[in-house]
């Protein structure tokens, strides 16, 4: 059994909604949940005005409806699931630490802002700045999963400490910028400038990338390492050739800027 | 009671607690995670001198370990839980560690754990990387060739040390091809080892010694060439040989089956009668009473 929240019609103005997560609705019965505030533009609105609610009292939440526009889905969360349909905006899993959200379609930009736990698939593509620090702070994810099946944009994992980050597609530009620790893994190609101002921390890619000249290429061998984060994206669904598993991988170091202790990893074809 | 022309003597072996821990070394080869499998389970026949018991429990296929590739399950055991981190620092440290292409994984599921990686991340000299992999956290410590990867913590749980079977025969041979096929059948149960030499022990002891210091020595009571002087001894007419079989296992229940299988195969093949070694019952916790293994 679960809640299910069905958007009724698509707003044209951004609805910021960080009430749909299990934490608050858990408790409340239907009437409760209708009641939630979101902000709808510069208005605060009740969360009934715009979704309809089945169901009451559960860990798992259903979300449907075109919520292309709906922001802070997941916002805060420390256990449950939500199951998202279509695509979502902005903030997605802003700040969780616990629990799994799964989005059928598109995320836009920010995925998992201040995360520390838990873990948000997006079946489709994502936007700028996933899992990365927002403009001003110092870390970015502090722990948690990450999985994108599709493509992301730019600056993916900016200033992550922990954690792992998947994009089974492409990835932008900046693909771990300012990387502190973590991992964050490129099935795909990655855009220029990968691991600029990196600390520590590892970036793979299955595809060549042109490394800035702070990097320094270390050797190619084979990361056994690598093999535990790789199984274990086959069990989440990413279609990871054995050839990943048990090939060579150029490893650089860097940046060279910073403490150099950085690596990116290469798929050697 | 008998198996066929076997006598099962009416008596108990008398076993210890100890501490046990798995561990899984894979390679790129089954044959370099064996090497060091072997390495690692030298001199541990005992913890009289050894300060632990460990043998190979199994291969285990390539989908089976936790990287994807062939590996090897070895059983370690200590007397108590303080000693553990420092036998498998020690022996992965020196023995896995440095074997090509070998890595060193956590067998157990256990909420009791002792440091391994977290201690051996040092041999690294601070170029050493810390990965999280959900619970799982491994140490990536660079190497000649490449890294040597290992857990951070090991499981370890309650064990029991010193399970044991004394076979006897006519003569030697007999008695000996009777022991090993005892002792292959017995290593077929999970969670059960046999430190000595192929599982056959020629050298029993006893508690304690004519000469100070010496906290075993030679158990006369089953030496047949003391027969004659004695005190006590153990050897009935016709018999020529005893062999120790001591089994370790991660619990009661997996010790006793293996004695039981012991018992049946070292019958099936020649043995004249099957003892075991206690101490009186009051050292040891556990005490595996022969024919009540055999009656189930």
């Amino acid at each position: 059994m679960s809640i299910k929240l069905t958007l009724r019609t698509r707003t044209d103005v951004p609805l910021e909604a960080q009430c749909i997560n299990p934490d608050t609705v858990k408790h409340l019965s239907q009437s409760g949940v209708e009641h939630l505030d979101v902000i709808h533009g510069n208005e605060t609105a009740r969360l009934g005005d715009f979704f309809t609610v089945k169901g009451k009292g559960h860990d798992t939440i259903h979300v449907e409806g075109d919520t292309s526009n709906v922001k802070y889905l997941g916002a805060g969360m420390t256990h449950g699931e939500m199951i998202i349909d279509g695509d979502v905006s902005m903030h997605l899993g802003c700040g969780m630490s616990g629990g799994q959200i799964t989005v059928k379609g598109n995320a836009a930009d920010w995925v998992g802002p201040e995360m520390s736990g838990g873990r948000i698939t997006i079946k489709g593509n994502a936007g700028h700045m996933v899992g990365s620090a927002y403009r001003g702070q110092p870390t970015g994810i502090l722990g948690g999963e990450i999985f994108v099946h599709g493509n992301v944009k730019n600056e993916a994992g900016n200033s992550m400490r922990r954690g792992l980050i998947a994009i089974g597609g492409n990835a932008g530009d900046f693909t771990g910028v300012n990387l502190l620790a973590g991992s964050v893994i490129v099935c795909g190609e990655m855009g220029a400038r990968a691991g600029a101002g990196m600390k520590r921390g590892s970036i793979v890619s299955f595809s060549n990338a042109d490394m800035l000249p702070t990097f320094e290429y270390a050797c190619t061998y084979h990361p056994v390492f690598l093999r535990f984060y790789l199984k274990h994206l086959q069990d989440q669904g990413f279609d990871i050739d054995d050839r990943y598993i048990n090939g060579r991988y150029d490893r650089w170091s860097g940046d060279s800027i910073e403490l150099n202790r950085g690596e990116v990893l290469l798929f050697k074809r | 009671m008998k198996i066929n022309k076997t006598e099962i003597v009416d008596t108990f072996a008398e076993a210890f607690k100890m501490w046990g821990s798995r561990i899984i070394i894979t390679a790129d080869s089954l044959g370099w995670a064996r090497a060091a499998a072997q390495s690692m389970t030298g001199f541990a026949t005992s913890v009289i001198r050894c300060k632990c018991e460990a043998a190979v429990e199994c291969e285990i296929a390539r989908e089976d370990t936790p990287d994807g590739r062939p590996g090897i399950s070895v059983l370690l055991f200590t007397m108590d839980k303080d000693n553990m981190s420092a036998r498998l620092v020690d022996r992965i440290g020196q023995c896995v560690m440095t074997c090509p292409t070998t890595a060193c994984y956590d067998g157990l599921s256990s909420e009791d754990t002792v440091p391994v990686g977290g201690r051996l991340r040092f041999f690294g000299d601070g170029y050493q990387i810390s990965k999280k992999i959900g619970d799982r956290k491994l140490w990536r410590i660079p190497v000649m060739e490449g890294e040597f990867v290992v857990d951070d913590s090991f499981g370890i749980q309650p064990a029991v040390g010193g399970g044991n079977l004394l076979i006897y025969g006519t003569n030697r041979a007999t008695t000996l091809r009777a022991s090993l096929a005892a002792a292959e059948s017995m290593k077929e149960i999970s969670g059960v080892f046999l430190p000595f030499p192929q599982g056959v022990v020629r050298s029993g002891s006893k508690v304690g010694s004519k000469y100070k210091g010496l906290i075993a020595s030679t158990n006369d009571e089953y030496c047949p060439t003391l027969r004659g002087f004695a005190p006590k001894t153990q050897i009935p007419d016709g018999i020529e040989a005893v062999y120790e079989i001591v089994i370790d296992g991660l619990d009661e229940e997996s010790v006793a089956e293996a004695m039981r299988r012991g018992m049946h195969t070292a019958a099936e093949k020649g043995a004249s009668l099957i003892s075991a070694g206690n101490y009186g019952g009051d050292l040891g916790k556990y005490h595996f009473h022969l024919n009540k293994i055999l009656k189930g």
